[in-house]
């Protein structure tokens, strides 16, 4: 498996995520259970992210985005491959270990409503990192370091009293947001951040979320389903299909002149606000459902719905390779 | 109906609902119309009020909601003023509803042939036979596989995507006049969703029915309305034919949500421009434009007096004084 993106390995990198697989168990039988199959949500997935980079992971429900960035903060057990973060190879840090890494790594949640304690004071809930990890300091200490972390995702120090209820859910995610700062992360993993928020205030979110790279200097994985805000954010994206990066590239290349074809495809079924555009977009639509990803196709795995499938397709697994211009695909009309 | 008359009226259609907090005005004076053959699309954000005009068009307001005034004429009958009974003959049967959730929608313990076959039945008076004859052919119709073979299967056994193209094969199933689907594809995946919206697009089409879609993604609008209805809490701010809204959004609402957007064809890398602020509480709305707090171009008036829809163009009206 070829590196994807750039493969040069220099001090740069933050993250490096090589052959990752996450299997989950399918077992049968109550009294006595046996492994009927697995489920391989994650299977074989590399890629790196450089400092102060966005790299978007992009794809539909079920393509492992999610499981992917779980199993990068070690909150499921990868079943196989390597992360490396900050130079150290993390994959078997015990959870002792595991604590000063999980500073440096912070996620922020899609539901602002769930992901937050509903009894807890805001300053509380973005403070809590702070107390756990013993870092919280005198009484004055913490309260000045919370009413700084309001500050900077744009809420006033003055709410900090009041209970998650109380605020609106583009406040909330900002409320998501303080904390997973508290800590001075320097890789945030966004799982559909903006996602559930109304359009105007999914705008407010996104400003803010490019504020605080610029400011300190932070990496991000961002984790969409919705691409034009993918597009709008990353520097780089990857794109899933049933457990497998399909395509790497710089996001301009990607959008103007995707290689694979589940790319080509995820593209044009998002429509573009205009409707004069819309007239005269070619409405190619790839037909059929993602498949289960306990039983994938054989070869390629997007080669039942592949409008460009080939013989070999169904045969053999296309790899993902790199080629001069930076770009992976995994297909094999770009072998 | 007569030529010149849409199938859909609303006129100045109201919906309250009393609350601890005060009674939320989730509708004021809404005013709307679907011609057939056309596709209405009506945007905005969480409640703004899409959802509510939808069910109070089929009288389906849930407790304690009340209509409060207005009319809903559909092919010349004032639904408002129906009993019970005649309204039931008319939903899912003249008018059909497709939901957010199929899940919820579906019933977990009944297959899918006899779900599809009910309304079949129940307002054509078929039999079981007939009817879940039918149900299969409406199954192939909104290109579920093998269809007749799947009859005996349960919602659970469907995927998402599927479970949606069920429920418009219900709601198809009597041949309605008008569809109202009640953001149909936000649950699903963007390859689905546009399989899911072309398919209802080309059917109703096809039927010559009138298609309300209730959507907060500006997208999907711009792909399948050739009308549109922007709401803000709980009014329709601004209505005009689809190409005419994105080439020249005028109210300062509309043009904030144009303004806040990615688009996956823009290549520049201007910061998006988010609307300040939030939505009002509807408990508790202020005397004037709703909109008023948030807008870039506020003068004194709008926090007082409350603008009416006026119309600046054919096919185009705005509630908004500022501009002429």
């Amino acid at each position: 498996m070829t590196d994807a993106g750039r493969s040069d390995p220099d001090s740069t990198v933050l993250l490096r995520v090589e052959d990752l697989a996450v299997h989950f168990p399918v077992t049968e039988g109550v009294l006595f259970e046996k492994q009927v199959g697995s489920v391989k949500a994650v299977d074989g997935v590399s890629f790196e992210l450089m400092r102060g980079e966005t790299f978007g992971l992009v794809g539909e429900s079920g393509c492992g985005k999610s499981t992917t960035a779980l199993a990068i903060l070690r909150m499921l057990e990868p079943t196989a491959g390597r992360i490396i973060f900050e130079g150290q190879d993390i994959t078997n840090f015990d959870q002792k270990t595991l604590r000063p890494i999980r500073r440096r790594m912070q996620m922020v949640y899609q539901d602002p409503f769930g992901s937050l304690n509903p009894r807890m004071k805001v300053r509380d809930i973005i403070g809590e990192p702070l107390v756990v990890h013993r870092l919280a300091g005198g009484r004055k200490q913490y309260r000045a370091r919370v009413d700084e972390l309001m500050e900077m995702v744009g809420l006033l120090p003055d709410m900090a009293s009041r209970y998650p209820h109380e605020f609106s859910g583009g406040q909330r995610q900002r409320i998501g947001i303080a904390r997973a700062l508290a800590l001075e992360p320097s890789l945030v993993i966004c799982d559909e951040a903006v996602s559930a928020l109304d359009v105007s205030i999914q705008a407010q979110v996104v400003n803010l979320f490019m504020d605080l790279q610029e400011r300190l200097g932070l990496s991000y994985l961002f984790i969409a389903h919705d691409l034009s805000v993918v597009r709008h954010i990353s520097d780089r994206i990857a794109v899933m299909y049933l457990g497998k990066i399909v395509e790497i590239a710089d996001r301009d290349q990607l959008f103007r002149d995707p290689k694979h074809p589940y790319t080509e495809a995820l593209l044009a079924a998002v429509p573009v606000p205009d409707p004069e555009i819309e007239a005269e977009r070619p409405q190619q639509l790839i037909v059929g459902e993602v498949p289960s990803p306990q039983n994938p196709p054989s070869g390629c795995r997007f080669h039942p719905r592949c409008p460009k499938v080939m013989d070999e397709c169904s045969k053999v697994e296309p790899l993902l390779q790199l080629s001069s211009d930076g770009r992976a695909v995994a297909c094999h009309l770009h072998g | 109906m007569t030529e010149s008359q849409p199938l859909l009226s609303v006129t100045d259609l109201s919906v309250s609902f009393p609350t601890d907090r005060g009674t939320v005005q989730a509708l004021d004076s809404v005013s709307l119309e679907v011609d057939a053959g056309e596709t209405l699309a009506i945007v905005g954000e969480s409640g703004s009020g899409k959802s509510v005009t939808a069910l109070s068009i089929l009288r389906l307001i849930p407790d304690p909601g009340r209509i409060e005034q207005g009319s809903v004429i559909f092919d010349g009958q004032d639904l408002l003023a129906l009993d019970r009974r005649s309204m039931r003959a008319i939903r899912g049967n003249r008018i059909a509803m497709i939901f957010q959730e199929p899940m919820s929608s579906l019933n977990p313990v009944m297959t899918i042939g006899k779900q599809v076959a009910e309304p079949v039945r129940l307002h054509r008076g078929l039999s079981w036979k007939v009817a879940l004859a039918e149900a299969a052919d409406l199954l192939a119709k909104v290109a579920i596989p093998d269809a007749a073979s799947r009859l005996d299967s349960y919602p659970h056994e469907f995927s998402g995507g599927m479970r949606q193209r069920v429920m418009i094969a219900m709601a198809l199933a009597c041949r309605p006049q008008l569809i109202i689907a009640d953001e149909p594809t936000t649950a699903l995946d963007v390859t689905v969703q546009a399989q899911i919206l072309a398919l209802l697009k080309d059917l109703t089409r096809a039927a010559n029915s009138g298609l309300i879609l209730i959507t907060h993604d500006l997208g999907v609008v711009a792909r399948y309305a050739d009308r549109v209805a922007v709401m803000y809490a709980g009014r329709i701010v601004e209505t005009a034919a689809a190409r005419d809204l994105y080439a020249n959004p005028r109210h300062p609402y509309t043009q904030g949500l144009m303004k806040s957007i990615p688009r996956l064809d823009d290549e520049s890398d201007k910061r998006l421009v988010p609307i300040d602020g939030q939505p009002p509480d509807l408990a508790h709305l202020p005397p004037g434009c709703a909109f008023a707090a948030r807008c870039p171009h506020v003068a004194d008036r709008c926090r007082v007096e409350l603008p009416m829809l006026e119309t600046l163009a054919e096919n185009h009206s705005m509630a908004c004084f500022g501009y002429d």
